[in-house]
């Protein structure tokens, strides 16, 4: 089922990809090696072509769109990287992780412009720790598995929301994701360490090796469910109608009892 | 040797017409063994688990070989499942065939009970039989939710918080029972070790106590089979026990256990180290129950949440959906061959012979239309998880299921009664054919009808 949904991702972002790609066309990308300020108005151009139509031509946002006075540069960093903006979604969705429509260096400059239009979070630096793992652990069990589920594999919200798996976030994401609180995400206000505890643990969930073989999903009932049918019971079902199945010519040394 | 034993116990007649017990021929008879294999396998496993297992709540710090609990602070009992799972030998196959046996024996029972429903095999005299079995299954699910709860991880302290409020919802009685079971309010630390005497002796001792009344009455009143050449109201034709149905039993057996094992050994069961220690203050998600409590949870996330008063009594919302409505299910269950006996078919014969599922169309429509409703509730259980699978909201999906409950067993009754109807007229005067009708050629090239002559 995990490789089936995922087959399905995947596809459903290639045609995302597809239809998204022409119709956002980001201009070539320059051959200078920018400074801040620079690389500051050439995201300005890139946002004035790309994001004004929603976000405003200064940010400030429309009925489209959110204000991003003030998101800062992690904000932009995670939604530009993770491919949620721009917004292909349609009106009332929410917006999904797919491939980024912008190279690195249209990222970095558009990052500037958005961090320029307000006081914001900074991308946050993370440091991956193996020892931070069951402090990240426990703070992940309290307050993101919840939503995202004990295994980082998502989970439905509600109101229509779905958190999503975790499988591909970077810690760098992680912590975006945490400090900026995108989508339905409350804002976790956690401290350099908290941050890296939790990013080292998502890092040991992606990188875990599976005890006890197959992990179907590792959302608990639901697929053990289906297996303990459609594999238990369902071959245990062919065994005994193997078994059960008359092997002798009808009525061949059949005993009555009166 | 035996001539010994036969002067002392005088049992040779006993066992010579014991081991001539004869067994009916066709496959649907061997479900039942499925699940007593399949408690076999959980009566080993289970001893296996029981030397390591510690049932105790006490906090004590972890220091095993799983990294992201080390140096956590989690109860005996779930670092006992803990190291059981990473530093035993084999402890952790051990415990994932437990587990998945434990899932299999409840759905072989479930196949074995709708065997002995859809083919009528509970009508006089075997209405104790029946009662005997709904009484092991009762067994079989408490079994089941105790075993489930013991590893003391957030999953199942999240089962055992719903069961705790659905006790405590019951009018008047619920408080003292729910405090009777828990030792308290909610979390208590004397639940685990009370669930561990239940789980290991109690409902084991009373399973097993029903399994050997089970088979008794089955051996006592023999067994019946389905109508055929040669096969009355007053015999049984079929092989003896030995040495045909011992062959076939013990190759079941071991199948069985090699079933159980394959999934033991490579899928992976509730992953406990993955949800972490029971925290009273933390809720995960997705939490479901194993499959067979699945309706349960089901109506209760179906249900609407109504509650009122009535006679200053206050009705809490979980009584209906979580008490009320499974406890009716499962008496009407428990009562049915003396329903149908009273109120459907009015027949009290005694009856060796079973039914075909098209004899009595209508018991066949009802049984159908109450698993469809069964295995809708049983989804519902999942429907945040289907939400995710299928990308629309969750309470849209609650909304589907709260129709497709209402309107797919009524349906199903429909079909499955006008289908029985005509399997049962075909059985009886053969297949409908088709009109013949005879045609004449005429010379401008039309045809024309004759009058047929049959």
């Amino acid at each position: 089922m995990r490789a089936l949904s995922i087959l399905a991702a995947v596809l459903v972002l290639v045609g995302l990809a597809i239809v998204t790609v022409p119709a956002i066309s980001p201009p070539p990308r320059t051959l200078a090696a920018p400074g801040e300020e620079q690389l500051a108005q050439q995201g300005a151009a890139l946002f004035a072509r790309s994001c004004a139509s929603c976000h405003g031509s200064e940010g400030q946002g429309t009925e489209f769109g959110p204000t991003l006075q003030g998101a800062g540069a992690a904000s932009a960093d995670f939604q530009l990287r993770t491919g949620r903006m721009p917004f292909t979604e349609g009106a009332g969705a929410q917006a999904k992780r797919k491939p980024a429509a912008f190279d690195d260096q249209q990222i970095e400059a558009l990052v500037a412009y958005v961090a320029s239009l307000g006081d914001g979070p900074q991308v946050p630096e993370v440091t991956v720790d193996q020892a931070l793992v069951p402090e990240g652990q426990r703070t992940f069990i309290g307050n993101c598995a919840p939503c995202h589920g004990a295994t980082g594999n998502g989970g439905a919200v509600g109101g229509g929301a779905l958190a999503p798996a975790l499988d591909q976030a970077t810690p760098v994401q992680v912590a975006e994701a945490m400090i900026t609180g995108p989508g339905q995400m409350p804002v976790f206000g956690y401290d350099q360490h908290g941050l890296n505890a939790v990013a080292s643990y998502v890092d040991y969930l992606q990188h875990a090796p599976h005890p006890g073989g197959f992990a179907i999903g590792g959302i608990g009932p639901v697929p053990e469910g289906f297996v303990a049918w459609v594999l238990g019971m369902a071959l245990l079902f062919v065994i005994v109608v193997l078994i059960g199945r008359r092997w002798t010519a009808k009525g061949g040394d059949e005993e009555h009892v009166p | 040797m035996l001539r010994w034993l036969d002067e002392r116990l005088g049992i040779a007649d006993w066992a010579r017409s014991g081991l001539r017990k004869i067994f009916p021929d066709h496959w649907s008879f061997l479900l039942g063994e499925v699940a007593l294999f399949c408690l076999v396998v959980l009566v080993l496993t289970g001893v296996f688990l029981t030397l390591f297992y510690v049932p105790d709540a006490t906090p004590v710090t972890y220091e095993g070989s799983y990294l992201p609990l080390q140096g956590q602070e989690v109860s005996a009992a779930y670092r006992s499942v803990l190291d059981l799972s990473f530093d035993v030998q084999a402890g952790l196959v051990m415990r994932q065939v437990h587990h998945w046996a434990a899932l299999v024996f409840v759905a072989a029972i479930v196949v074995h009970l709708l065997r002995v429903f859809f083919t009528g095999a509970f009508r006089r005299p075997r209405e104790i039989n029946w009662l005997v079995g709904i009484g092991l299954l009762l067994l079989a699910l408490g079994m089941g939710i105790t075993g489930y709860s013991l590893p003391d991880d957030l999953l199942s302290g999240t089962g055992l918080r719903i069961i705790y409020s659905a006790a405590i919802s019951i009018p008047l009685v619920g408080p003292y029972i729910a405090f009777l079971l828990f030792g308290g309010e909610f979390p208590t630390a004397t639940i685990v070790s009370r669930l561990f005497v239940f789980h290991v002796m109690l409902l084991p001792a009373l399973l097993l106590g029903g399994v050997a009344v089970h088979l008794a009455i089955l051996w006592r009143q023999k067994h019946t089979q389905f109508p055929g050449p040669g096969h009355t109201e007053h015999n049984v034709v079929g092989k003896s026990f030995w040495p045909s149905q011992v062959f076939k039993s013990t190759g079941l057996m071991l199948l069985v256990a090699a079933v159980l094992a394959l999934m033991g050994g490579l899928v992976q069961i509730n992953p406990i180290w993955s949800y972490g220690p029971f925290i009273p203050t933390t809720v995960s998600a997705p939490a479901q129950p194993d499959w067979y409590v699945g309706w349960l949870d089901g109506s209760l996330r179906l249900f609407p949440p109504v509650e009122f008063t009535v006679l200053g009594i206050t009705v809490p919302a979980p009584f209906i959906p979580g008490v009320l409505l499974p406890g009716l299910a499962f008496t009407i269950m428990t009562l049915w061959p003396f329903i149908e006996q009273r109120f459907v078919t009015r027949d009290t014969r005694f009856h060796e012979l079973l039914d075909r599922p098209w004899d009595n169309p209508f018991r066949t429509a009802l049984g159908v239309a109450a698993l469809l409703v069964f295995v809708i509730a049983t989804l519902a259980a999942g429907n945040d998880v289907a939400a995710i699978i299928f990308n629309i909201p969750v309470e849209v999906m609650t909304d589907v299921l709260r129709i497709l409950i209402f309107v797919v067993p009524l349906i199903g009754f429909a079909l499955t009664w006008r289908v029985m109807h005509e399997l049962r007229r075909d059985d009886r005067v053969g297949p409908a054919r088709p009109p013949v009708v005879r045609l004449r050629r005429t010379p401008d090239g039309g045809f024309e009808e004759i009058e047929a002559s049959d």
